[in-house]
Protein backbone atom coordinates (compact mmCIF):
# COMPACT_ATOMS: atom_id res chain seq x y z
CA UNK A 1 0.00 0.00 0.00
CA UNK A 2 2.00 3.03 -1.09
CA UNK A 3 1.51 6.29 1.48
CA UNK A 4 0.44 9.62 -0.32
CA UNK A 5 2.06 12.87 1.19
CA UNK A 6 -0.45 14.79 2.30
CA UNK A 7 0.70 17.77 0.54
CA UNK A 8 1.64 16.53 -2.22
CA UNK A 9 -0.77 17.21 -5.48
CA UNK A 10 0.43 14.44 -7.83
CA UNK A 11 2.21 11.54 -7.72
CA UNK A 12 3.88 9.57 -10.61
CA UNK A 13 5.18 6.05 -9.69
CA UNK A 14 6.59 4.02 -12.31
CA UNK A 15 5.07 5.49 -15.50
CA UNK A 16 5.51 3.66 -18.74
CA UNK A 17 4.41 4.48 -21.88
CA UNK A 18 4.95 3.18 -25.44
CA UNK A 19 3.69 3.40 -28.83
CA UNK A 20 4.07 -0.11 -31.06
CA UNK A 21 7.70 -1.03 -29.99
CA UNK A 22 9.03 2.52 -29.18
CA UNK A 23 9.33 3.08 -25.39
CA UNK A 24 8.24 6.93 -24.62
CA UNK A 25 8.05 6.46 -20.79
CA UNK A 26 10.28 3.84 -19.27
CA UNK A 27 9.43 4.16 -15.26
CA UNK A 28 9.01 8.22 -14.72
CA UNK A 29 8.90 9.10 -11.22
CA UNK A 30 7.68 12.59 -10.08
CA UNK A 31 6.04 14.29 -6.79
CA UNK A 32 4.25 17.30 -7.53
CA UNK A 33 3.94 19.15 -3.59
CA UNK A 34 1.04 21.50 -3.72
CA UNK A 35 1.69 25.34 -4.30
CA UNK A 36 4.74 24.82 -6.61
CA UNK A 37 5.74 24.93 -9.74
CA UNK A 38 7.58 22.00 -11.84
CA UNK A 39 9.26 22.51 -14.67
CA UNK A 40 9.75 19.74 -16.82
CA UNK A 41 13.25 19.64 -19.36
CA UNK A 42 13.64 17.67 -22.18
CA UNK A 43 15.02 17.43 -25.74
CA UNK A 44 12.66 17.51 -28.69
CA UNK A 45 10.52 14.27 -29.09
CA UNK A 46 11.44 12.75 -25.54
CA UNK A 47 7.99 12.19 -24.25
CA UNK A 48 7.38 15.80 -22.88
CA UNK A 49 3.69 16.05 -24.30
CA UNK A 50 3.40 12.68 -24.14
CA UNK A 51 3.92 12.35 -20.18
CA UNK A 52 1.47 15.51 -19.36
CA UNK A 53 -1.61 13.73 -21.52
CA UNK A 54 -1.18 10.63 -19.71
CA UNK A 55 -1.80 13.12 -16.74
CA UNK A 56 -5.08 14.78 -17.61
CA UNK A 57 -5.80 10.95 -18.85
CA UNK A 58 -5.83 11.93 -22.76
CA UNK A 59 -3.50 9.07 -23.17
CA UNK A 60 -3.49 5.67 -21.28
CA UNK A 61 0.26 4.37 -19.89
CA UNK A 62 0.99 1.11 -20.16
CA UNK A 63 1.61 0.47 -16.35
CA UNK A 64 2.37 2.49 -13.20
CA UNK A 65 0.16 4.69 -11.41
CA UNK A 66 -0.79 8.69 -11.41
CA UNK A 67 -2.37 9.86 -8.23
CA UNK A 68 -3.98 13.49 -8.62
CA UNK A 69 -5.71 14.70 -5.61
CA UNK A 70 -4.80 11.07 -4.26
CA UNK A 71 -7.07 9.27 -6.90
CA UNK A 72 -5.46 7.10 -9.56
CA UNK A 73 -5.92 8.21 -13.09
CA UNK A 74 -5.10 5.41 -15.19
CA UNK A 75 -7.64 3.99 -13.15
CA UNK A 76 -10.74 6.43 -13.12
CA UNK A 77 -14.25 5.90 -15.29
CA UNK A 78 -15.78 8.51 -17.10
CA UNK A 79 -17.31 10.66 -14.22
CA UNK A 80 -14.21 10.47 -12.28
CA UNK A 81 -11.72 11.32 -14.62
CA UNK A 82 -14.45 14.81 -15.44
CA UNK A 83 -14.25 15.50 -12.03
CA UNK A 84 -10.77 14.91 -11.39
CA UNK A 85 -10.47 17.43 -14.56
CA UNK A 86 -12.73 20.00 -13.79
CA UNK A 87 -9.80 20.85 -11.09
CA UNK A 88 -6.89 20.44 -13.70
CA UNK A 89 -6.13 23.04 -16.52
CA UNK A 90 -4.41 22.46 -19.84
CA UNK A 91 -2.68 24.58 -21.67
CA UNK A 92 -2.05 22.32 -25.44
CA UNK A 93 0.96 22.75 -27.47
CA UNK A 94 -0.72 23.67 -30.34
CA UNK A 95 -3.20 25.72 -28.64
CA UNK A 96 -6.13 23.87 -29.48
CA UNK A 97 -8.58 26.82 -29.72
CA UNK A 98 -12.03 26.09 -31.26
CA UNK A 99 -11.24 27.63 -34.65
CA UNK A 100 -15.50 27.54 -35.66
CA UNK A 101 -15.96 29.72 -32.37
CA UNK A 102 -15.37 33.25 -31.51
CA UNK A 103 -12.39 33.87 -28.53
CA UNK A 104 -15.25 34.56 -26.57
CA UNK A 105 -17.42 31.63 -27.11
CA UNK A 106 -13.81 29.17 -26.79
CA UNK A 107 -13.72 31.21 -23.21
CA UNK A 108 -17.46 31.03 -22.35
CA UNK A 109 -17.67 26.98 -23.18
CA UNK A 110 -15.72 25.24 -20.66
CA UNK A 111 -17.69 28.12 -18.08
CA UNK A 112 -20.99 27.15 -19.15
CA UNK A 113 -20.60 23.00 -19.20
CA UNK A 114 -18.83 23.05 -15.80
CA UNK A 115 -21.07 25.63 -13.88
CA UNK A 116 -24.27 24.76 -15.65
CA UNK A 117 -26.31 27.14 -13.49
CA UNK A 118 -23.68 30.29 -13.66
CA UNK A 119 -24.91 33.35 -14.28
CA UNK A 120 -24.70 35.81 -17.56
CA UNK A 121 -23.71 38.78 -15.82
CA UNK A 122 -20.79 36.19 -14.15
CA UNK A 123 -19.71 34.89 -17.50
CA UNK A 124 -18.78 37.62 -18.66
CA UNK A 125 -17.00 38.97 -15.99
CA UNK A 126 -14.95 35.76 -15.62
CA UNK A 127 -14.55 36.11 -19.66
CA UNK A 128 -13.19 39.65 -19.58
CA UNK A 129 -11.42 39.07 -16.47
CA UNK A 130 -9.34 36.45 -18.14
CA UNK A 131 -9.43 38.43 -21.20
CA UNK A 132 -7.99 41.18 -19.65
CA UNK A 133 -5.34 39.32 -17.42
CA UNK A 134 -3.96 38.39 -21.12
CA UNK A 135 -4.18 41.83 -22.45
CA UNK A 136 -6.19 40.90 -25.39
CA UNK A 137 -10.15 42.12 -24.05
CA UNK A 138 -10.54 43.88 -27.87
CA UNK A 139 -9.96 40.45 -29.34
CA UNK A 140 -13.14 39.35 -27.46
CA UNK A 141 -15.46 39.33 -30.72
CA UNK A 142 -12.50 37.84 -33.15
CA UNK A 143 -11.98 34.26 -34.59
CA UNK A 144 -9.06 32.60 -33.73
CA UNK A 145 -8.06 32.65 -37.39
CA UNK A 146 -7.49 36.79 -37.54
CA UNK A 147 -5.15 36.27 -33.96
CA UNK A 148 -1.18 36.32 -34.36
CA UNK A 149 0.30 33.06 -32.96
CA UNK A 150 1.32 34.61 -29.98
CA UNK A 151 -2.15 35.85 -29.13
CA UNK A 152 -3.31 32.56 -29.88
CA UNK A 153 -1.45 31.38 -27.08
CA UNK A 154 -2.46 34.04 -24.81
CA UNK A 155 -6.35 33.09 -25.23
CA UNK A 156 -5.46 29.51 -24.89
CA UNK A 157 -3.90 30.58 -21.18
CA UNK A 158 -6.76 32.39 -20.62
CA UNK A 159 -9.06 29.88 -21.55
CA UNK A 160 -6.90 27.09 -19.35
CA UNK A 161 -7.24 29.81 -16.63
CA UNK A 162 -10.97 30.63 -16.31
CA UNK A 163 -11.92 28.22 -14.62
CA UNK A 164 -9.78 28.64 -11.34
CA UNK A 165 -7.60 24.95 -11.75
CA UNK A 166 -6.00 24.04 -8.70
CA UNK A 167 -3.79 22.11 -10.55
CA UNK A 168 -2.38 23.26 -14.57
CA UNK A 169 -0.20 21.25 -16.75
CA UNK A 170 1.46 24.11 -19.40
CA UNK A 171 3.09 22.67 -22.40
CA UNK A 172 4.94 25.21 -23.75
CA UNK A 173 3.43 28.33 -22.57
CA UNK A 174 6.05 30.88 -23.28
CA UNK A 175 7.45 29.18 -26.93
CA UNK A 176 6.79 31.86 -30.20
CA UNK A 177 6.57 35.03 -27.78
CA UNK A 178 8.78 37.93 -27.90
CA UNK A 179 10.34 38.20 -24.66
CA UNK A 180 8.07 40.97 -23.41
CA UNK A 181 5.31 39.02 -23.58
CA UNK A 182 7.05 36.01 -22.18
CA UNK A 183 7.65 37.82 -18.85
CA UNK A 184 3.76 38.63 -18.52
CA UNK A 185 3.23 35.38 -19.04
CA UNK A 186 5.39 34.27 -16.47
CA UNK A 187 4.52 36.59 -14.68
CA UNK A 188 0.91 35.60 -14.24
CA UNK A 189 1.89 32.04 -14.02
CA UNK A 190 3.71 33.43 -11.06
CA UNK A 191 0.57 35.53 -10.25
CA UNK A 192 -1.81 32.67 -10.00
CA UNK A 193 0.09 30.42 -8.09
CA UNK A 194 0.47 33.02 -5.13
CA UNK A 195 -3.18 33.95 -5.41
CA UNK A 196 -4.89 30.38 -6.09
CA UNK A 197 -2.18 28.78 -4.54
CA UNK A 198 -1.67 26.29 -8.00
CA UNK A 199 0.75 23.43 -8.37
CA UNK A 200 1.65 23.45 -11.82
CA UNK A 201 3.72 21.70 -14.02
CA UNK A 202 5.42 23.43 -16.99
CA UNK A 203 7.03 21.84 -19.95
CA UNK A 204 9.34 24.61 -21.02
CA UNK A 205 12.80 25.19 -23.50
CA UNK A 206 13.11 28.85 -22.80
CA UNK A 207 15.26 28.98 -19.47
CA UNK A 208 14.47 32.60 -18.85
CA UNK A 209 11.14 30.98 -18.21
CA UNK A 210 12.59 28.19 -16.54
CA UNK A 211 14.68 30.40 -13.94
CA UNK A 212 11.93 32.84 -13.48
CA UNK A 213 8.88 30.08 -12.66
CA UNK A 214 10.56 26.89 -11.42
CA UNK A 215 10.60 25.69 -7.97
CA UNK A 216 11.97 22.30 -9.18
CA UNK A 217 13.28 21.58 -12.50
CA UNK A 218 13.41 17.77 -14.16
CA UNK A 219 14.84 16.76 -16.59
CA UNK A 220 13.23 13.54 -18.35
CA UNK A 221 15.80 11.78 -20.98
CA UNK A 222 15.11 8.25 -21.95
CA UNK A 223 11.90 8.15 -20.40
CA UNK A 224 13.40 8.50 -16.95
CA UNK A 225 13.38 11.20 -14.41
CA UNK A 226 17.10 11.89 -15.18
CA UNK A 227 17.80 14.75 -12.93
CA UNK A 228 15.96 16.66 -10.38
CA UNK A 229 16.49 19.90 -8.40
CA UNK A 230 16.47 23.69 -8.51
CA UNK A 231 17.35 25.81 -11.29
CA UNK A 232 20.66 26.87 -9.49
CA UNK A 233 21.30 23.44 -8.55
CA UNK A 234 21.05 21.85 -12.06
CA UNK A 235 22.79 24.87 -13.77
CA UNK A 236 26.23 24.05 -11.20
CA UNK A 237 26.05 20.19 -12.75
CA UNK A 238 28.78 19.25 -14.78
CA UNK A 239 26.70 16.26 -16.04
CA UNK A 240 27.20 16.91 -19.94
CA UNK A 241 23.11 15.66 -20.61
CA UNK A 242 22.20 18.26 -18.12
CA UNK A 243 24.68 21.02 -19.19
CA UNK A 244 23.47 21.35 -22.73
CA UNK A 245 20.55 22.81 -21.39
CA UNK A 246 21.99 25.76 -19.38
CA UNK A 247 24.21 26.51 -22.14
CA UNK B 1 -0.36 -11.94 -49.67
CA UNK B 2 -1.46 -8.55 -50.29
CA UNK B 3 -4.95 -10.07 -50.94
CA UNK B 4 -5.23 -11.41 -47.62
CA UNK B 5 -3.54 -8.34 -45.85
CA UNK B 6 -6.20 -6.11 -47.87
CA UNK B 7 -9.23 -8.36 -46.93
CA UNK B 8 -8.09 -8.09 -42.89
CA UNK B 9 -7.96 -4.17 -43.23
CA UNK B 10 -11.30 -4.70 -44.77
CA UNK B 11 -12.43 -6.43 -41.95
CA UNK B 12 -10.67 -4.31 -39.60
CA UNK B 13 -12.29 -1.82 -40.64
CA UNK B 14 -15.56 -2.74 -40.95
CA UNK B 15 -15.55 -3.78 -37.36
CA UNK B 16 -14.31 -0.29 -36.56
CA UNK B 17 -17.16 1.75 -37.86
CA UNK B 18 -19.33 -1.30 -36.46
CA UNK B 19 -18.24 -0.65 -33.20
CA UNK B 20 -18.41 3.40 -33.43
CA UNK B 21 -21.87 3.12 -34.89
CA UNK B 22 -22.71 0.64 -31.50
CA UNK B 23 -20.61 3.71 -29.32
CA UNK B 24 -23.48 6.25 -30.86
CA UNK B 25 -26.64 4.24 -29.63
CA UNK B 26 -25.23 3.57 -26.09
CA UNK B 27 -23.19 6.85 -25.00
CA UNK B 28 -24.48 9.02 -28.29
CA UNK B 29 -28.37 9.23 -27.99
CA UNK B 30 -28.36 9.17 -23.93
CA UNK B 31 -29.41 12.76 -22.47
CA UNK B 32 -28.07 15.40 -21.79
CA UNK B 33 -28.65 16.32 -24.98
CA UNK B 34 -26.50 19.07 -27.03
CA UNK B 35 -30.40 20.42 -28.67
CA UNK B 36 -28.32 23.93 -29.40
CA UNK B 37 -25.97 22.13 -31.29
CA UNK B 38 -28.21 20.10 -33.06
CA UNK B 39 -30.20 22.78 -34.32
CA UNK B 40 -27.26 24.67 -35.54
CA UNK B 41 -26.10 21.39 -37.37
CA UNK B 42 -29.60 20.28 -38.78
CA UNK B 43 -29.25 24.30 -40.37
CA UNK B 44 -25.79 23.51 -41.86
CA UNK B 45 -26.26 20.25 -42.85
CA UNK B 46 -30.12 20.32 -44.10
CA UNK B 47 -30.78 24.08 -44.78
CA UNK B 48 -27.38 25.41 -46.48
CA UNK B 49 -27.07 21.57 -48.70
CA UNK B 50 -30.99 22.41 -49.96
CA UNK B 51 -29.66 25.07 -53.21
CA UNK B 52 -27.50 22.33 -54.27
CA UNK B 53 -29.92 19.58 -54.24
CA UNK B 54 -32.47 21.72 -55.56
CA UNK B 55 -30.50 21.91 -58.83
CA UNK B 56 -29.54 19.02 -59.27
CA UNK B 57 -32.78 17.24 -58.71
CA UNK B 58 -34.04 19.78 -61.16
CA UNK B 59 -32.01 18.94 -63.50
CA UNK B 60 -32.47 15.53 -62.76
CA UNK B 61 -36.05 15.53 -63.79
CA UNK B 62 -35.46 17.73 -66.78
CA UNK B 63 -33.43 15.54 -68.22
CA UNK B 64 -34.98 12.06 -67.42
CA UNK B 65 -37.79 13.25 -69.30
CA UNK B 66 -36.36 14.21 -72.21
CA UNK B 67 -33.98 11.34 -72.48
CA UNK B 68 -37.55 8.80 -71.66
CA UNK B 69 -39.90 10.20 -74.66
CA UNK B 70 -38.12 8.92 -77.81
CA UNK B 71 -38.73 5.56 -76.33
CA UNK B 72 -41.81 6.14 -75.13
CA UNK B 73 -43.26 7.49 -78.40
CA UNK B 74 -41.20 4.60 -80.09
CA UNK B 75 -43.80 2.20 -78.03
CA UNK B 76 -46.96 4.88 -78.71
CA UNK B 77 -46.92 5.05 -74.92
CA UNK B 78 -46.18 8.59 -74.62
CA UNK B 79 -49.26 9.63 -72.86
CA UNK B 80 -47.22 7.45 -69.69
CA UNK B 81 -44.09 9.82 -69.89
CA UNK B 82 -45.79 11.50 -66.50
CA UNK B 83 -45.93 7.77 -64.94
CA UNK B 84 -42.92 6.72 -66.26
CA UNK B 85 -40.40 9.68 -64.88
CA UNK B 86 -42.91 10.06 -61.58
CA UNK B 87 -41.76 7.10 -60.56
CA UNK B 88 -38.25 6.46 -61.24
CA UNK B 89 -37.66 9.48 -59.64
CA UNK B 90 -40.18 8.95 -56.58
CA UNK B 91 -38.69 5.29 -56.14
CA UNK B 92 -35.38 5.48 -57.16
CA UNK B 93 -33.76 8.21 -58.83
CA UNK B 94 -34.49 10.80 -56.38
CA UNK B 95 -33.01 9.26 -53.07
CA UNK B 96 -30.42 7.78 -54.53
CA UNK B 97 -29.04 11.11 -55.97
CA UNK B 98 -29.77 13.10 -53.50
CA UNK B 99 -27.78 11.13 -51.30
CA UNK B 100 -24.67 10.83 -53.18
CA UNK B 101 -25.07 14.45 -53.63
CA UNK B 102 -25.84 14.68 -49.43
CA UNK B 103 -22.48 12.53 -49.71
CA UNK B 104 -20.02 14.72 -51.44
CA UNK B 105 -21.05 17.31 -49.70
CA UNK B 106 -21.76 16.79 -46.62
CA UNK B 107 -19.74 13.28 -45.58
CA UNK B 108 -16.25 15.30 -47.43
CA UNK B 109 -17.23 18.29 -44.91
CA UNK B 110 -17.75 16.54 -42.08
CA UNK B 111 -14.84 14.11 -42.39
CA UNK B 112 -12.68 17.37 -43.25
CA UNK B 113 -13.85 18.73 -40.30
CA UNK B 114 -13.56 16.59 -37.39
CA UNK B 115 -10.67 15.48 -38.56
CA UNK B 116 -8.37 18.88 -38.86
CA UNK B 117 -10.74 19.34 -35.34
CA UNK B 118 -8.63 15.46 -34.07
CA UNK B 119 -4.98 16.79 -35.67
CA UNK B 120 -4.95 19.99 -33.87
CA UNK B 121 -6.33 18.51 -30.59
CA UNK B 122 -9.65 20.45 -30.44
CA UNK B 123 -11.03 17.19 -29.96
CA UNK B 124 -8.35 16.37 -27.20
CA UNK B 125 -9.69 20.49 -25.46
CA UNK B 126 -13.05 19.25 -24.89
CA UNK B 127 -12.49 16.40 -23.67
CA UNK B 128 -10.34 18.16 -21.06
CA UNK B 129 -12.82 20.86 -20.46
CA UNK B 130 -15.93 18.07 -19.47
CA UNK B 131 -16.95 18.16 -22.76
CA UNK B 132 -18.14 14.83 -24.32
CA UNK B 133 -17.34 15.44 -28.00
CA UNK B 134 -18.76 11.83 -29.24
CA UNK B 135 -21.84 13.51 -27.73
CA UNK B 136 -21.44 16.68 -28.47
CA UNK B 137 -19.75 16.56 -32.28
CA UNK B 138 -20.68 12.91 -33.59
CA UNK B 139 -24.61 12.63 -32.05
CA UNK B 140 -25.59 16.08 -32.74
CA UNK B 141 -23.93 15.21 -36.84
CA UNK B 142 -25.47 11.97 -37.30
CA UNK B 143 -28.80 12.69 -35.73
CA UNK B 144 -28.92 15.69 -38.20
CA UNK B 145 -27.84 14.04 -41.19
CA UNK B 146 -30.34 11.09 -40.23
CA UNK B 147 -33.46 13.94 -40.13
CA UNK B 148 -32.19 16.15 -43.13
CA UNK B 149 -31.68 13.69 -45.48
CA UNK B 150 -34.86 12.12 -45.72
CA UNK B 151 -36.37 15.91 -45.93
CA UNK B 152 -33.88 17.04 -48.60
CA UNK B 153 -35.31 14.05 -50.70
CA UNK B 154 -38.41 14.96 -50.69
CA UNK B 155 -38.08 18.93 -51.28
CA UNK B 156 -35.60 17.31 -54.11
CA UNK B 157 -38.33 15.23 -55.44
CA UNK B 158 -40.91 17.99 -55.73
CA UNK B 159 -38.38 19.78 -57.84
CA UNK B 160 -37.53 17.16 -59.94
CA UNK B 161 -40.96 16.47 -60.41
CA UNK B 162 -41.33 20.03 -61.33
CA UNK B 163 -37.85 19.70 -63.78
CA UNK B 164 -39.93 16.91 -65.75
CA UNK B 165 -43.54 18.92 -65.86
CA UNK B 166 -41.29 21.18 -68.06
CA UNK B 167 -39.37 18.56 -69.99
CA UNK B 168 -43.03 17.42 -70.84
CA UNK B 169 -43.68 20.42 -71.99
CA UNK B 170 -41.37 20.83 -74.32
CA UNK B 171 -42.58 18.64 -76.74
CA UNK B 172 -46.20 18.07 -76.00
CA UNK B 173 -48.79 20.93 -74.05
CA UNK B 174 -49.86 19.72 -70.80
CA UNK B 175 -51.42 21.69 -67.69
CA UNK B 176 -49.23 21.32 -64.44
CA UNK B 177 -52.48 19.83 -62.56
CA UNK B 178 -52.86 17.06 -65.15
CA UNK B 179 -49.32 16.49 -64.81
CA UNK B 180 -49.47 16.02 -61.29
CA UNK B 181 -52.49 14.55 -60.78
CA UNK B 182 -51.24 11.88 -63.48
CA UNK B 183 -48.18 11.07 -61.35
CA UNK B 184 -49.87 10.99 -57.84
CA UNK B 185 -52.74 8.50 -59.33
CA UNK B 186 -50.04 6.05 -60.13
CA UNK B 187 -48.02 6.52 -56.99
CA UNK B 188 -49.12 4.11 -54.24
CA UNK B 189 -48.13 4.33 -50.66
CA UNK B 190 -45.93 1.64 -50.92
CA UNK B 191 -43.78 3.94 -53.21
CA UNK B 192 -42.92 6.43 -51.28
CA UNK B 193 -43.18 5.38 -47.51
CA UNK B 194 -40.04 2.55 -48.22
CA UNK B 195 -38.39 5.31 -50.69
CA UNK B 196 -38.73 7.54 -47.94
CA UNK B 197 -37.29 5.43 -44.89
CA UNK B 198 -34.49 4.33 -47.04
CA UNK B 199 -33.22 7.89 -47.24
CA UNK B 200 -32.96 7.44 -43.11
CA UNK B 201 -31.07 4.83 -43.63
CA UNK B 202 -28.26 6.63 -46.21
CA UNK B 203 -28.59 10.20 -44.11
CA UNK B 204 -27.27 8.08 -41.19
CA UNK B 205 -24.24 5.89 -43.33
CA UNK B 206 -23.21 9.50 -44.20
CA UNK B 207 -23.10 11.26 -40.36
CA UNK B 208 -21.72 8.12 -39.03
CA UNK B 209 -18.87 7.48 -41.92
CA UNK B 210 -18.15 11.18 -42.18
CA UNK B 211 -17.47 11.08 -38.30
CA UNK B 212 -15.50 7.82 -38.02
CA UNK B 213 -12.96 8.93 -40.86
CA UNK B 214 -12.62 12.51 -39.17
CA UNK B 215 -12.43 11.13 -35.56
CA UNK B 216 -9.59 8.53 -37.15
CA UNK B 217 -7.97 11.15 -38.96
CA UNK B 218 -4.20 10.69 -38.63
CA UNK B 219 -2.08 13.67 -38.50
CA UNK B 220 -1.27 16.34 -40.84
CA UNK B 221 -3.14 17.60 -43.64
CA UNK B 222 -2.68 15.33 -45.89
CA UNK B 223 -4.63 12.80 -43.02
CA UNK B 224 -7.65 15.16 -43.09
CA UNK B 225 -7.67 15.50 -46.81
CA UNK B 226 -7.70 11.44 -46.71
CA UNK B 227 -10.71 11.66 -44.62
CA UNK B 228 -12.83 13.53 -46.15
CA UNK B 229 -11.90 11.74 -49.68
CA UNK B 230 -12.75 8.06 -48.11
CA UNK B 231 -15.70 9.78 -46.16
CA UNK B 232 -17.25 10.27 -49.50
CA UNK B 233 -15.98 7.45 -51.14
CA UNK B 234 -17.33 4.56 -48.48
CA UNK B 235 -20.59 6.70 -47.79
CA UNK B 236 -21.54 6.22 -51.46
CA UNK B 237 -20.41 2.77 -51.72
CA UNK B 238 -22.75 2.11 -48.36
CA UNK B 239 -25.76 4.14 -50.33
CA UNK B 240 -25.38 1.78 -52.73
CA UNK B 241 -25.29 -1.24 -50.57
CA UNK B 242 -28.27 -0.51 -48.42
CA UNK B 243 -29.71 0.51 -51.34
CA UNK B 244 -29.56 -3.28 -52.58
CA UNK B 245 -30.90 -4.49 -49.22
CA UNK B 246 -33.41 -1.96 -49.62
CA UNK B 247 -35.15 -3.66 -52.16
CA UNK B 248 -34.61 -7.05 -51.24
CA UNK B 249 -36.13 -5.95 -48.11
CA UNK B 250 -39.25 -4.29 -50.03
CA UNK B 251 -40.06 -7.31 -51.96
CA UNK B 252 -39.92 -9.81 -49.26
CA UNK B 253 -42.70 -7.58 -47.45
CA UNK B 254 -44.37 -7.76 -50.57
CA UNK B 255 -44.48 -3.82 -50.99
CA UNK B 256 -42.62 -4.00 -54.71
N1 LIG C 1 -0.36 9.43 -30.52
C1 LIG C 1 0.90 9.03 -30.78
N2 LIG C 1 1.11 7.91 -31.51
C2 LIG C 1 2.37 7.48 -31.78
N3 LIG C 1 3.48 8.11 -31.37
C3 LIG C 1 3.33 9.23 -30.64
C4 LIG C 1 2.04 9.75 -30.30
N4 LIG C 1 2.19 10.88 -29.58
C5 LIG C 1 3.53 11.06 -29.47
N5 LIG C 1 4.21 10.08 -30.09
C6 LIG C 1 5.68 9.92 -30.13
O1 LIG C 1 6.17 10.07 -28.82
C7 LIG C 1 7.37 10.79 -28.81
C8 LIG C 1 7.31 11.89 -27.81
O2 LIG C 1 6.38 12.86 -28.25
P1 LIG C 1 6.06 14.17 -27.43
O3 LIG C 1 5.05 14.92 -28.18
O4 LIG C 1 5.76 13.83 -26.02
O5 LIG C 1 7.45 14.94 -27.48
P2 LIG C 1 7.85 16.26 -26.70
O6 LIG C 1 8.86 15.88 -25.68
O7 LIG C 1 6.65 16.95 -26.23
O8 LIG C 1 8.57 17.07 -27.86
P3 LIG C 1 8.44 18.63 -28.24
O9 LIG C 1 9.35 19.36 -27.34
O10 LIG C 1 8.91 18.66 -29.65
O11 LIG C 1 7.03 19.00 -28.10
C9 LIG C 1 7.61 11.25 -30.22
O12 LIG C 1 8.62 10.44 -30.78
C10 LIG C 1 6.33 11.02 -30.94
O13 LIG C 1 6.57 10.61 -32.25
MG1 LIG D 1 5.58 18.54 -26.83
Amino acid sequence: METVKSEAVIVIKDLVKAFGDKIILDGFNLTVEKGSNVVILGKSGSGKSVLIKCIIGLLQPDSGSIHVFNGNIPEMNEDELDQARSKIGFLFQSNALYDSMTIRENLEFPLLRHWVDIEKDEVDRLVNGALEDVDLLHTLDMMPSELSGGMLKRVALARTMILRPEVILYDEPTTGLDPVTSREIENLILKLQKKNHTSSIIISHDMNCVKNTADLVVLLLEGKCYAEGTYAELEQSADQNIKQFFE
Amino acid sequence: MTLIVRLKQFLDETGNVARFTGRFFSAGIKPRYESKELLNQCYNIGYLSFPLVGLTSFIMGLVLTMQLRPSLVDYGVESQLPVMVGLAIVREIGPVITALIFAGKIGSSIGAELGSMKVTEQIDAMTVSGIKPFKYLVATRVMATTLMLPLLTILGDGISLFGAYLGVNIRSVTSIDLFFLQVFKSLDFSDVLPAIIKTLFFGFAVGIVGCYKGFNSSKGTQGVGISANSAVVLSSVLIFIIDLLAVQITELLGLN
